[in-house]
């Protein structure tokens, strides 16, 4: 699997290396990556039409049938905060299981985790932030505050057995602190990976981050979690998305989050794109020689249903050239 | 200092990047309205206030073929010149340097292609044609000392082709340059290049020209053309194309995006450090402008964001 490129001082060389070996994917860029498909969660979270349930599981069963492993399910949070996710049960109850497939859920308390594992969740995620002015806007409470409310959802899920994902948001910019220290990401990293988490997702919040901080954030993190426990979850709100992951990629991060057809707008930025569409992000690890596993037509078809359903222009680059050459 | 690690800048030497040339595509070209002479100038004229080094203006192609430059003698002559910019315009032909000389053209350029079908397609001949059509430009240009730009479509794919080869690419580059071309820029011209096929051609082109002559040109069709030029930079090009507002659509993919936004690109490359001498505020400006001229969206996810966020 090849060692893990922390220090980027030799990036420029080391792709070319990669190169000259004549496979795409070379030594410095992961032979596969994982892709966590978080449209019919976080993309139908941002989405301002609500869902029929029937629409959203046969999103997801069309997702588990276009090759993704990882597919969020739904949002056990209260109804009244998010009315998008307040079928949450009869969708975990409707969709069809495929083997080999997690479909978790976010649990931001006790309480969510309970109802989830009740309703047949396997896996949950929690969501913390990198910023206090953030946390306490988003959920209401300081950074400390949250880890402290987490660690009791990481413990029960450990005693039954639940796999815990672990979000970082805020990770490379706050909409209401601007910028954001690296070794404060870094910190509430590691705390979620102390207590229990398998894997941290970055989130690009705002998708404001380049290359260039997308580096020096992804170099403060794996000086406390290993890489191989990262994931990066890009926002394309300013373009910025696939160039922000290839940085990631040749840095040993093998792990993506995104949207089918770019699900989800910006909360931060009225009209503004949000998430990056799976799409596009499939088609350049294809193009780099990387296994996703997924099957990019499959995937379009789902991208497709869901835009219908919502009404709307998919996001995703590749599906508007595919369907109109 | 940025985000760019110090050992990084010596070896690359990124003070030098201060010549990235965004271009203003002739992508006014591919616009369906028939844009009036006077919002051009303007255009051209706002562009030359953000500090950009090149744009190119217009093109001195037969009015037959591209109806939307027959105003090219006009545009030229009008455009207040900076001092800090340079003006090229395209010649596809001796008639067209000639034409372009007369209105005060300083600087032209010559466009080949790596795929044989696409240049029947597009220019009604073969490469070999083309070249001796070119050689002929940029010999009389060299005597009268004015610069020709090189540019070669379908770099990493063809609309009738499919995949190019890379040694094609490289030969065609090489012979442009070996014509006296300064420079050569590398057009993905439907936008289907990734940063697998990019490094790769990049790797043959790089063994026949030196990294400084050459320049890439991407189309964020398939939404790959940022992490397609940042794959360009890590290999030591430092000279881009872009397109304010991301003008010009995609010709072989009716509705999708063509030209990759200037705006995105300076937003990537000021937050890696790299300097550009280029005022993206300015360039947000003018690409306000054009969009309301035109009436439309821009293609530009940083001016969208920026005009939406409170």
């Amino acid at each position: 699997s090849g060692e893990v490129r922390v220090n980027v001082v030799e990036w420029g060389s080391g792709f070319l290396m990669s190169v000259q070996d004549g496979a795409s994917a070379g030594k410095t860029l992961p032979e596969r990556v994982k892709i966590v498909e978080v449209g019919p969660r976080d993309g139908l979270q941002n989405e301002k039409t609500v869902v029929p349930s029937e629409v959203k599981i046969h999103l997801i069963d069309m997702l588990s049938e276009a090759g993704l492993s990882v597919i969020e399910a739904t949002s056990f949070v209260s109804p009244k905060w998010v009315p998008q996710m307040a079928d949450q049960v009869e969708v975990m109850m409707g969709i069809h299981r495929r083997p080999g497939v997690s479909y978790p859920v976010l649990t931001p308390n006790l309480k969510g985790f309970l109802a989830a594992v009740n309703a047949g969740a396997a896996e949950v995620a929690i969501f913390g932030a990198a910023s206090e002015l953030f946390s306490k806007k988003n959920i209401n409470c300081s950074v400390d505050e949250s880890l402290q409310r987490f660690e009791v959802v990481t413990k029960a899920a450990k005693e039954a057995g639940v796999p815990v994902r672990g979000y970082v948001s805020c990770v490379l910019g706050c909409p209401y602190e601007g910028k954001v220290s690296p070794d404060k990401v870094a910190q509430v990293a590691k705390r979620l990976y102390s207590m229990g988490c398998y894997e941290i997702s970055l989130g690009d919040t705002i998708g404001v981050g380049t290359p260039g901080g997308m580096t020096e954030m992804l170099q403060a993190v794996s000086r406390e979690v290993p890489v191989n426990a990262l994931a990066v979850h890009c926002h394309d709100t300013y373009g910025q998305a696939l160039a922000n992951i290839l940085i990631a990629l040749q840095m040993g991060i093998s792990v993506v989050d995104s949207s089918v057809a770019g699900l989800g707008g910006c909360p931060y930025a009225q009209g503004a794109s949000g998430n990056v569409a799976t799409e596009d992000v499939v088609y350049m690890l294809h193009g780099l020689g990387i296994q996703t596993g997924v099957d990019l037509p499959k995937l379009m078809d789902a991208g497709a249903f869901i835009c219908r359903s919502l009404n709307k222009k998919t996001s995703s680059k590749v599906a508007q050239a595919t369907c109109k050459l | 200092m940025g985000n760019v690690p110090t050992s990084v800048k010596h070896c690359l030497s990124y003070e030098q990047l201060i010549q990235d040339y965004p271009w203003l595509g002739s992508r006014l070209q591919e616009e369906k309205e028939m844009v009036p002479t006077r919002v051009k100038i303007q255009l051209i004229n706002m562009l030359s206030e953000t500090g950009l080094p090149v744009i190119e203006a217009t093109s001195f192609v037969s009015l037959k073929w591209v109806p939307q430059m027959a105003d090219h003698t006009e545009v030229l002559q009008a455009i207040h010149r900076s001092s800090h910019a340079r003006y090229p315009v395209l010649t596809p032909n001796m008639h067209g340097f000639q034409d372009a000389v007369a209105a005060g053209a300083t600087e032209v350029a010559v466009f080949g292609s790596a795929s044989e079908t696409f240049s029947q397609k597009n220019i009604y001949c073969s490469i070999d044609a083309s070249m001796l059509r070119f050689e002929e430009v940029i010999c009389t240009a060299k005597q009268q000392q004015i610069p020709v730009r090189g540019y070669v479509s379908c770099a990493l794919g063809c609309p009738y082709e499919g995949p190019i080869e890379p040694t094609k690419v490289a030969e065609v580059v090489k012979r442009l340059y070996e014509l006296g071309c300064y420079e050569v820029s590398l057009g993905d011209t439907i936008g289907v290049g990734t940063p697998g096929s990019m490094a790769k051609m990049l790797h043959y082109v790089m063994e026949e020209v030196p990294s400084s002559a050459l320049a890439v040109h991407c189309h964020d069709t398939y939404g790959q053309a940022l992490a397609n030029i940042l794959t360009a930079l890590q290999m030591g090009i430092c000279a881009v194309d872009s397109s304010v507002a991301g003008l010009g659509g995609c010709p072989y993919a009716q509705g999708s995006s063509g030209n990759v936004s200037t705006e995105d690109v300076l937003y990537m490359l000021h937050g890696m450090g790299i300097k550009t001498g280029v005022d993206l505020s300015k360039v947000i400006e003018a690409g306000d402008f054009i969009c309301k001229a035109l009436n439309r969206k821009t293609n530009s996810k940083v001016a969208q964001a920026r005009s939406k966020s409170s």
